[in-house]
Parts: C-alpha cells; sequence; structure tokens
C-alpha cells in the first residue's frame, strides 16, 4: 500500500493528520509530511478516512 | 436491509453511499438526485470557478472513479416529491415510486433568493455549477459588483471579483460579517481585511430595492443610499430543501430534526448534511451545519446509525469545522462561537495575517479559529471534542 499526495491540491487543511496521525504531519512550516510512504495494512481504515475526508481530495492509497 | 434509497446526491448523499458499500451493505441501493450531474464539489464554485481558474472537470467529487462500482440504481435530474413514511415509499417527480426499508435524507439546502430585482438580468445566486460558471461569464465584461450578504459565499466572491480586478461593493445586514460565527473581534478583522483589498463594504444597513430598466444598474439600501452596480449577486444564505416531507411523519423545524444519532421521527429513517438538524452534545444545542466536512461525518455516522441501529451507535457529537479561503488567508475554525464568548489571541496577529486564537466559555474550550496556520487546527479540534479545558489550553499556550 502506498500513499500518494497531490501538492498541487493539498491546501493543509490537515484532516488528514486527525484521521490517521501516524502517516500525515502538518508541520510549523504550514506543509503536509508524509511519515511513512508505505504503510502497513494495519492503517488502511485510517486511510480511506483521510482520503474520503481531505477537502481538496489530494490523497490516493494505491495498492 | 434489503433496500435502501439515499435522497440527495451532492457530497453528503455520494459519501452516504460510499459508506454504505464500504460497510459492507450489499442490498439495493438507489441515489436520487435533483442535478442532472454526477456529484461534484461546491467550494470551489465561488472561487477557483469563478475567477476562471477551474473548468468542471476538477469539481468531480468521485476523481474520475464513477459510480458504476458503488452499484447503484443513480436517478440524477429527478426530484423527490414526497415521503410516505407508513408505506415506507419515496415518490418521485417522474411518478416513480421508490419503497425503500432504510432511507438517508440528504436533499441539502437551496441559495434563498430576495424578492427583489425580478425581472431584471444581471442578478446572480451561487450554488449550483450553472449559477456558477453564469456568473463567471458575466465578470468576463467588467461588471461594476455589488454583493448582498457577507457571508461566506458573499465574502468569497467579493474576493473572487477583486482577484479579478473588478470593482466591488458589499452589503451586510449585520454590524459586522460572519459575527454569528466568530465574534465581535474576529469579525471586525474581517472586514478590515476585505475593506484592505479594495471591498467597499457596508455594514449594519439592508437593501430596499435593486432597481434598473431590464438589467441591474444599482442597488438601492435602506438609508437611502443607492450604489451603482451592473451585477448583483446575492449570498443571503440558504433553506434546507424539506418541502417534499410535509405531512410524511418527519418532524421539520429549520430543517430535518433528528436525535442523538441522526435519527429521525420515522423508523429507518434518518438524515445528514445541510438538511439535518440534531442536538450535538458537544455543545449541549441543537444545530445544523451547513459545511463541507460536517457533510461528510454526518453521512457516515447517519449510515452507521441506519445499518447497527442506535444501541451500536454513538451519538453524533463533532467540533464542526469549515474554511474559507479568502485573498491571501486561509480562515479556518472548528468549534463554536457565541455571543460573550472568551476569546484570546494566543500566536500572531491580524496584522501579520497569521494567528491562533481561541474561544472559551464556562472553563471550556468550544472554538479555535487560525489564519494561516493549519498545522494548530486539527490539534485543537481534537482537543476540543475532548473537553479542553481553557485554563489548561491559555496557560500551555503562553509557556
Amino acid at each position: 500500500m502506498k500513499i500518494v499526495v497531490d501538492f498541487d491540491l493539498c491546501q493543509s487543511h490537515g484532516l488528514c493528520t486527525q484521521a490517521a496521525p501516524e502517516v500525515f504531519e502538518i508541520r510549523d512550516d504550514g506543509f503536509l509530511y508524509i511519515l511513512k510512504e508505505e504503510p502497513g495494512e494495519d492503517l488502511r481504515g485510517k486511510l480511506e478516512t483521510a482520503v474520503r475526508e481531505c477537502p481538496t481530495g489530494a490523497i490516493k492509497v494505491e495498492g | 436491509m434489503r433496500r435502501i434509497v439515499v435522497v440527495g446526491a451532492s457530497l453528503a448523499g455520494l459519501r452516504a453511499v460510499e459508506a454504505l458499500r464500504r460497510e459492507g451493505y450489499e442490498g439495493a441501493l438507489t441515489l436520487v438526485g435533483e442535478e442532472p450531474r454526477a456529484p461534484y464539489d461546491r467550494p470551489p464554485l465561488s472561487k477557483q470557478v469563478l475567477r476562471g481558474e477551474w473548468g468542471e472537470d476538477r469539481l468531480d467529487l468521485r476523481r474520475g472513479a464513477g459510480l458504476e462500482e458503488l452499484e447503484l440504481d443513480a436517478r440524477l435530474g429527478v426530484l423527490a416529491t414526497g415521503l410516505d413514511g407508513r408505506a415506507r415509499e419515496v415518490q418521485l417527480a417522474d411518478g416513480s415510486r421508490l419503497p425503500y426499508d432504510g432511507l438517508l435524507i440528504a436533499t441539502g439546502a437551496r441559495a434563498r433568493r430576495l424578492p427583489l430585482g425580478e425581472g431584471l438580468s444581471g442578478v446572480h445566486l451561487v450554488r449550483t455549477l450553472e449559477d456558477a460558471t453564469a456568473l463567471r461569464d458575466a465578470l468576463v465584461a467588467g461588471p461594476r459588483v455589488c454583493v448582498i450578504g457577507a457571508g461566506f459565499i458573499g465574502l468569497e466572491v467579493a474576493a473572487s471579483c477583486r482577484a479579478l480586478g473588478l470593482s466591488v461593493t458589499a452589503i451586510e445586514g449585520l454590524p459586522l460579517p460572519l459575527v454569528n460565527k466568530l465574534g465581535v473581534p474576529m469579525a471586525a478583522a474581517v472586514a478590515d481585511l476585505h475593506r484592505a483589498e479594495g471591498v467597499d463594504l457596508r455594514c449594519g444597513v439592508t437593501v430596499a430595492a435593486i432597481e434598473g430598466d431590464g438589467r441591474v444598474e444599482r442597488v438601492r439600501l435602506s438609508d437611502g443610499t443607492a450604489i451603482d452596480a451592473d451585477l448583483v449577486v446575492m449570498g443571503v444564505g440558504v433553506a434546507p430543501n424539506v418541502e417534499w416531507l410535509r405531512g410524511s411523519g418527519i418532524e421539520l423545524d429549520d430543517g430535518v430534526l433528528c436525535d442523538a444519532r441522526c435519527a429521525t421521527a420515522l423508523p429507518d429513517v434518518v438524515a445528514a448534511g445541510d438538511v439535518a438538524r440534531w442536538p450535538n452534545a458537544l455543545f449541549d444545542e441543537t444545530m445544523r451545519v451547513e459545511h463541507w466536512t460536517h457533510a461528510v461525518e454526518q453521512a457516515n455516522a447517519a449510515v452507521q446509525r441506519l445499518l447497527r441501529g442506535a444501541e451500536a451507535t454513538e451519538p453524533f457529537a463533532p467540533a464542526p469545522y469549515f474554511w474559507s479561503d479568502q485573498y491571501d488567508v486561509k480562515i479556518q475554525f472548528a468549534g463554536r462561537a457565541r455571543e460573550g464568548d472568551e476569546l484570546q489571541v494566543i500566536e500572531g496577529s491580524v496584522e501579520a495575517r497569521k494567528l491562533v486564537a481561541l474561544y472559551g466559555r464556562e472553563g471550556r474550550v468550544t472554538g479555535v479559529l487560525t489564519w494561516n496556520r493549519p498545522p494548530k487546527l486539527i490539534a485543537y479540534r481534537r482537543q476540543i471534542a475532548q473537553g479542553l479545558s481553557w485554563a489548561d489550553a491559555v496557560s500551555s499556550a503562553s509557556s
């Protein structure tokens, strides 16, 4: 499973950091960082929530 | 359940059918929508679409995945006209009847229209894609714009028009824009922001007439002032789409009245999104919320309630989140601000266009507002939902 974020779309709403804090972090510079690009299966549910709740549709889960 | 009907095919309705399939519901599923097109995203309408930056291809809420894999019967372009709660049947404008075991109401809201300037060309609303593209096309001629109502839509339209170099007057009946959402000091900051960007913002005054000969020529205010304008945008709020539910047994009160778990007065009928009013235990208040994230979250909660029943479902008690992009400021807010709340700016300033402010009531933090500080917003949102105390928040912020 691979996380892909379209940084042209991302506006740092940060809802993904609430859904899956293990994978997403917004740092003090205001930008989103991906902490694990290939997270384990145990996080799939949280990642799907992040995809669904992203207001700009910037997140994709591949595989 | 073998037959579930979702009425309303915008964000809440779409996220509901997605949730139903994700949760393993395998029965028949029907999605009814008044608009003829596939579900699309509305927030860009007042911004990227209006400024001509995005075409409609960018608005697809399914990101190209289509509705097919959801294996549903999509009835798009058909208005729901009635609900027979006893017979468990939804009636559609084309005469068809949809029997259901479970029903999710997500018919949303429509833009209100003032009964002014009727018959004049140049009066616009911004709710649907058609509204937004018609306005975008009309802005190309470089009109003098008058925005009536300085709420989210009005302010975003004003900002987009300024980005296009247009002259903009905005009229707001309240003493300050968004004062009921942000409280006095921060609403004043929003007013200052728009004035600094060249909007002629007039607050505490209402519109008496929209005048012109065939097309808009001026807006007449209640104090007699005339504002010359070629185009008017009404951003005066929305009305929930509930007319089709009259006499159905559903309780209506500025929306569909639900319990703490999004269930209506009828068995196996739930509601979500702009149309739903429910008691939010986090704020001890019955509310109807018109924000994007809320539609997604409540659709999910309503689906849980529908599939699992009240016993197995937690009450829906979020700290509502909204954002608004105006000029170079990303405004984000989570929670609830009410008159008389404590307010403390714990970081940054209005002048810097970068700030974090907390709202508090009865010893608890009830809201967080940020300008261009996204990292802080979500962290506070989570803590507000957990009952963060005002004293702890303020002391840890100043340390």
